[in-house]
């Protein structure tokens, strides 16, 4: 291929730095010494050992995780089931409906689906008592429902690429449906269902609006309370802990990256 | 558990099975998608008073058999005739055009200038746009409050240099709100533009030079519209999500700067006038969600009727 024009180094340079400085700026000075982002006052990890102590971090770090696992495994369960029935079952009424319901969140600002399944819990209490308080329940049924739609988009995607010739195969030699999907779609379409996993994951993880519309007294994710604390004023800790979200993160998504890589290139 | 086991014994998957694995997800999404919406259309039809929850019943069934139905529409009047609201939608609507504007721009760059690399340079590009999607939302905009502060980074900087005498006031105004946006959904529009250049037969390009375009003109009379459908793709996953948009304004922004999501987040939280946030929701989904759905549709049948 003929070497990049000007144009094109100077918009990936522009690009990328536009696009990775602040992460720099945040990670250099969760290590400085003093509190403002302007003056670098020497080295130090004090901010890292107040997050240890910050024992209502911990509890928030502990609700979120909880809140995304469970989200993100079940929205890989229902967005499966979603994926295969509009790619595999055909024509069926009430087809498109269907389709709308399952890829609107993808779209649908988050101040309104929160609202919405809040107005449905408010309503379902007063008609028949549950849920009797908001807590991680109602916010993983929202977080549920709208990363459902992002692993529907996913699986949907490698299920219209499939290569059937494998399926066929099983069928004929005489496998029953349920195990040539358990036992031959299934581990076929696994890294796209990781990544919808980790998808899920890391939305559930970053989602403070939702979360906001449904938590009650107790339950406050992690970052419920980093909003609150930025709105508070600036809070060196922040940094830190942004720092190791960050650096965590990275590395496995760098990890999987690289593990795709190599799969790609096998084939 | 025991269609599960039906389904193993049975050679075919009989309609019956299917219909679970339709009626599963469908069932989750009436319960909790489509019937929450039907309920904020409900409470932004009722009136706000102070209990909990803060709205009156639409529906009540009273002494002596009386059934009445109450339909409050002083919340639509007032969305209607008071300026502030106005006001909030059409600066929500400024800014999102603004900040897909933006978006297009930069991420078709930097989206074509992936296309042009070398192809074993590319899977280490395009990670390297998602990795920043993974880390917190909420970080990468503290930080940005941090770079863009009369005390922050950037100024700092500018001061050291000399370039600047006072500190410019970068932060809680529209610019900061702007950067703000472009800035967390600028993959959002360099993914599905790449989608598109990276399948985009170099035939065409070839057929151009060869009747005499010119480089520049090959860009933008065969290029540009071939990636039409990744441009449309991006805007609207750019657009929509900008126009409701919380965290960013109230970050980011002056304790003025209106964007609707803010608004609805205020009246909610705030002003605990849910009938008002409710009405606020569904003027949002009618003014520019469902047109934008409509659209989308239309298009799908295009596509589909082309093939």
């Amino acid at each position: 291929m003929r070497p990049l024009s000007k144009i094109n180094i100077i918009s990936l340079i522009f690009g990328y730095a536009f696009l990775y400085l602040p992460i720099l700026i945040v990670v250099i000075f969760s290590f400085n010494e003093s509190k403002l982002l302007s003056t670098w006052s020497g080295f130090s990890f004090k901010w890292y050992r107040a997050l240890k102590d910050n024992e209502g971090l911990l509890s928030a770090v502990g609700s979120s995780l909880k809140i995304a696992s469970i989200s993100a495994t079940l929205a890989v369960i229902l967005g499966t089931m979603a994926a295969i029935t509009m790619v595999r079952f055909g024509r069926f009424k009430g087809r498109t409906l269907f389709l709308g319901m399952v890829s609107s969140p993808l779209i649908m600002p988050d101040v309104i689906t929160g609202l919405a399944v809040l107005m449905m819990f408010v309503t379902s209490e007063q008609l028949i008592g549950i849920p009797s308080h908001r807590g991680i329940m109602t916010i993983t049924i929202a977080h549920i429902t709208v990363s459902m739609a992002y692993v529907f988009l996913i699986i949907q995607a490698r299920l219209k690429d499939f290569d059937n010739s494998l399926e066929e195969a099983a069928k004929d030699l005489g496998a029953k449906p349920t195990k040539v999907f358990f036992l031959i779609t299934l581990p076929l379409i696994t890294p796209s269902l990781m990544a919808g996993w980790l998808l899920s994951f890391a939305l559930s993880l970053d989602d403070v609006v939702i979360a906001s519309f449904l938590s009650g007294p107790g339950a406050t994710t992690l970052p419920m309370l980093i909003f609150s604390s930025i709105r508070l004023g600036v809070s060196p800790e922040i940094n830190a802990l942004a720092s190791l979200i960050i650096a965590i993160i990275s590395l496995i998504v760098l990890g999987a990256g690289f593990l795709l890589y190599r799969q790609q290139r096998r084939l | 558990m025991i269609f599960l086991m039906k389904a193993f014994k049975n050679k075919v998957w009989s309609a019956h099975d299917r219909r679970w694995v339709i009626l599963i997800p469908c069932l989750w999404l009436v319960l909790f998608f489509l019937i929450p919406f039907f309920l904020v259309i409900k409470i932004s039809l009722s009136e706000s008073i102070l209990a909990i929850p803060p709205f009156n019943p639409l529906v009540t069934w009273g002494a002596e058999c009386v059934l009445s139905i109450r339909l409050n529409f002083e919340t639509i009047s007032r969305l209607v005739t008071d300026s502030f609201y106005l006001g909030a939608f059409s600066s929500s609507l400024i800014m999102a055009c603004v900040s897909t504007l933006t978006c297009l721009i930069v991420g078709y760059g930097v989206a074509y200038a992936i296309s042009q690399v070398r192809s074993q340079w590319r899977f280490i590009l395009l990670l390297m746009i998602v990795l920043p999607f993974w880390t917190s939302f909420l970080v990468r905009i503290y930080a940005w409050m941090g770079l863009l502060g009369t005390e922050g980074t950037i100024n700092s900087v500018l001061l050291y240099l000399g370039i600047i005498h006072k500190p410019l006031s970068l932060l809680y105004n529209n610019f900061s709100v702007w950067i703000g946006i472009v800035y967390c959904y600028l993959p959002f529009m360099i993914l599905p533009i790449y989608a598109i250049l990276d399948k985009l037969d170099p035939v065409y390009l070839e057929a151009a030079h060869d009747l005499g375009c010119r480089p520049w003109q090959a860009f933008w009379k065969v290029t540009i519209p071939l990636s039409l459908p990744g441009i449309i793709s991006g805007c609207i996953l750019v657009f929509i999500p900008a126009i409701g948009e919380f965290v960013i304004p109230d970050l980011l922004g002056a304790s003025d700067t209106l964007m609707i999501g803010r608004v609805l987040w205020m009246e909610f939280f705030s002003n605990r006038d849910w009938p008002m946030a409710c009405t606020l929701a569904v003027a949002i989904l009618l003014l520019f969600v469902v047109p934008v759905m409509i659209f989308q549709r239309f298009q799908l049948r295009e596509n589909e009727e082309r093939q």
